[in-house]
């Protein structure tokens, strides 16, 4: 009976290593299905020049135009959630009363918004876009995604300024600190490793997501210079390549793939680093 | 002079009070805006139909003016299902490993991997899905001699399963971790063995907690888009077998946008399906975090 009971133990133990392998070995075959495809067709030139006229029909050029809508895109899009989700964030923690119900609602709501696909921020921003009477533009799509990772962002500040230890704060306020000047000078630099982490996360996020851009940012072949021009951006890009008879053209979108997957791998290893880096200066 | 200053500083504190609550009000009037938005775009359809005929009617054929969400609705769910079932045993016994056995290294080498996933673009899974699932499915097909064409709801539930891992793993672990030490430590010394110290006392005490991980897993997996509309077919039928198409709700939105512009009432039809779609997630994702909320109170 024992002997059984113990293999039984020792059964499940086994399964749950290789749950766990499972899921380490599913990432490394993404990632080398991704780079074994892409890499081949990966060249200088991909990465910049814009397309040439016969691009889609297996033309010269890359897809430049792409890589910097795209930045532009998310940069432009963690901003302006930057913007709002800041003093909301402030708001909850510092003026607030701590874990009022007013509190529990909004960080509710964060949490339910945090789950709602990107799909349906996009058909959002297209609505609004409508209704303003614009046209695909890259302001549009900074908008929509920019709505896109505000939850994103607000939740990972949060857990940041939730665990700065409330003496700090104290101690500011005992110095006759009001609220914002704590808020600012203390609280912020406190957590400023979360918020700029958060600010890469939602960077990543906002490159990697194709569905809320589709209706908003438009398509094009060129840069844009300005905000009410439409923008490309990599996710579409590669899925319009993808979705061409050409095989080379295909064989391009596989490399532009492995140009986004790298840019997430920066990204991902970047925020690491910057919340190692910057945890020095944090009274704990 | 003093005085001066200091009256401008409890001012900048009040008014700044001011500005971050009514930041905080207009981000929480989100949902609402997101809500009356939808409606309001898909009142031209819901004006002629009823919602129910909508969502009970199978027949799409924008052309004619019908337009039946049955098909995609049943899609969403079937795959959505279909991949919570592939991914919760993986996932489940995976973070009880991390929790339960796993050494500090082992861990900071595995919480790095979920992270990366999670942040791998849906385009990624997508290619991934194109190259490797759904000729693993055509090959399953081929062997248990079953007509698909690879693209399939099968290959779809597989790819979105790999992608709710991450959000599966988070809250599950998060979970494990909350249970007490203290009955870990008396059912072991009551003789229990490892494996029933984890089945019979961690899960059951963490129940509610694992529930409301599935059902925040389930929500993220009905709204995911690009790497779904990649590998699942796209025919507006209703799925007959998990070898054949599909064409769940955010593929519909995301395939015909470019036209819908062009058929009087595709927009509002394709309004109705984002409503319908952001009514689901709503509503799950609201039940499995006030679930987590009422535990962490406890």
């Amino acid at each position: 009976m024992n002997t059984r009971r113990k293999i039984t133990s020792t059964f499940f133990e086994t399964l749950m290593k290789l749950s766990a392998f499972l899921i380490v070995a599913v990432l490394l075959y993404i990632l080398g299905t991704i780079l074994y495809k892409g890499i081949p067709s990966l060249s200088w030139e991909m990465i910049s020049q814009k397309p040439s006229a016969g691009f889609y029909m297996g033309g010269g050029g890359g897809i430049l135009n792409a890589i910097v809508g795209s930045i532009y895109l998310a940069g432009g899009a963690s901003l302006f959630a930057l913007f709002f989700s800041l003093p909301l964030v402030i708001y909850i923690n510092n003026y607030a009363k701590k874990n009022g119900k007013f509190v529990q609602v909004i960080r509710l709501i964060m949490d339910v918004l945090y789950g709602i696909p990107s799909i349906v921020y996009g058909t959002f921003g297209f609505v609004i876009m409508l209704a303003l009477g614009w046209t695909v533009s890259l302001l549009a799509g900074i908008i929509t995604v920019g709505i896109f990772v505000f939850p994103i962002l607000v939740r990972s500040m949060d857990e940041v300024l939730r665990t700065v230890p409330p003496e700090v704060n104290q101690a500011a306020y005992s110095l006759g600190a009001t609220r914002l000047e704590t808020s600012v000078f203390v609280s912020l630099r406190q957590a400023m490793p979360g918020i700029l982490a958060g600010f890469l996360l939602s960077f990543g996020r906002a490159i990697g997501d194709a569905a809320s851009v589709l209706f908003t940012a438009g398509f094009t072949d060129n840069i844009p210079t300005s905000l009410t021009q439409p923008a490309a951006t990599l996710p579409l890009s590669i899925f319009f390549q993808l979705g061409s008879p050409f095989e080379e053209v295909r064989n391009r979108a596989y490399a532009a793939a492995v140009v986004l997957t790298v840019i997430i791998l920066i990204i991902s290893i970047l925020s690491r680093l910057v919340m190692k880096h910057f945890s020095k200066y944090i009274i704990k | 002079m003093t005085n001066k200053r200091n009256s401008f500083r409890i001012l900048a504190d009040k008014l700044s009070g001011k500005v971050f609550l009514t930041f905080a009000v207009i981000a929480c009037s989100l949902i609402l805006l997101i809500l009356a938005g939808l409606s309001f775009k898909s009142y031209p359809l819901l004006k002629h139909v009823s919602l129910f005929k909508v969502i009970g009617s199978s027949i799409w054929a924008p052309a004619d003016g019908k337009f039946g969400l049955l098909p995609f609705i049943l899609s969403t769910f079937l795959i959505t299902i279909l991949a919570t079932v592939f991914a919760v045993p993986v996932c489940l016994l995976a973070s009880t490993y991390i929790v339960e056995y796993a050494s500090n290294t082992v861990r900071n080498l595995i919480m790095p991997v979920v992270d990366i996933l999670a942040g791998i673009p849906s385009v990624i899974f997508g290619i991934w899905g194109v190259l490797v699932l759904v000729p693993f499915v055509s090959f399953l097909g081929k062997t248990f001699n079953i007509a698909t064409e690879g693209y399939s709801i099968l290959a779809a539930a597989l790819v979105l399963a790999v992608m709710v891992f991450p959000v599966l793993i988070n809250i599950f672990t998060e979970v494990l971790r909350t249970v007490p030490n203290d009955l870990r430590d008396s059912a072991l010394s009551l003789g229990a063995t490892k494996w029933e110290t984890i089945s019979k006392v961690i899960y059951r005490k963490a129940a509610a907690g694992l529930f409301a991980a599935v059902i925040l897993g389930f929500s993220r997996a009905l709204g995911e888009t690009i790497a779904v509309l990649m590998v699942v077919g796209n025919s507006p039928l209703i799925p007959k077998s998990i070898f054949g198409m599909g064409y769940p709700i955010p593929a519909l939105i995301a395939n015909n946008y470019g036209e819908m512009m062009s058929i009087p009432m595709y927009d509002a039809a394709l309004m109705t399906a984002a409503l319908i779609l952001f009514i689901i997630i709503l509503l799950f994702n609201a039940a499995g975090r006030l679930v987590l909320i009422k535990l962490e109170k406890n």
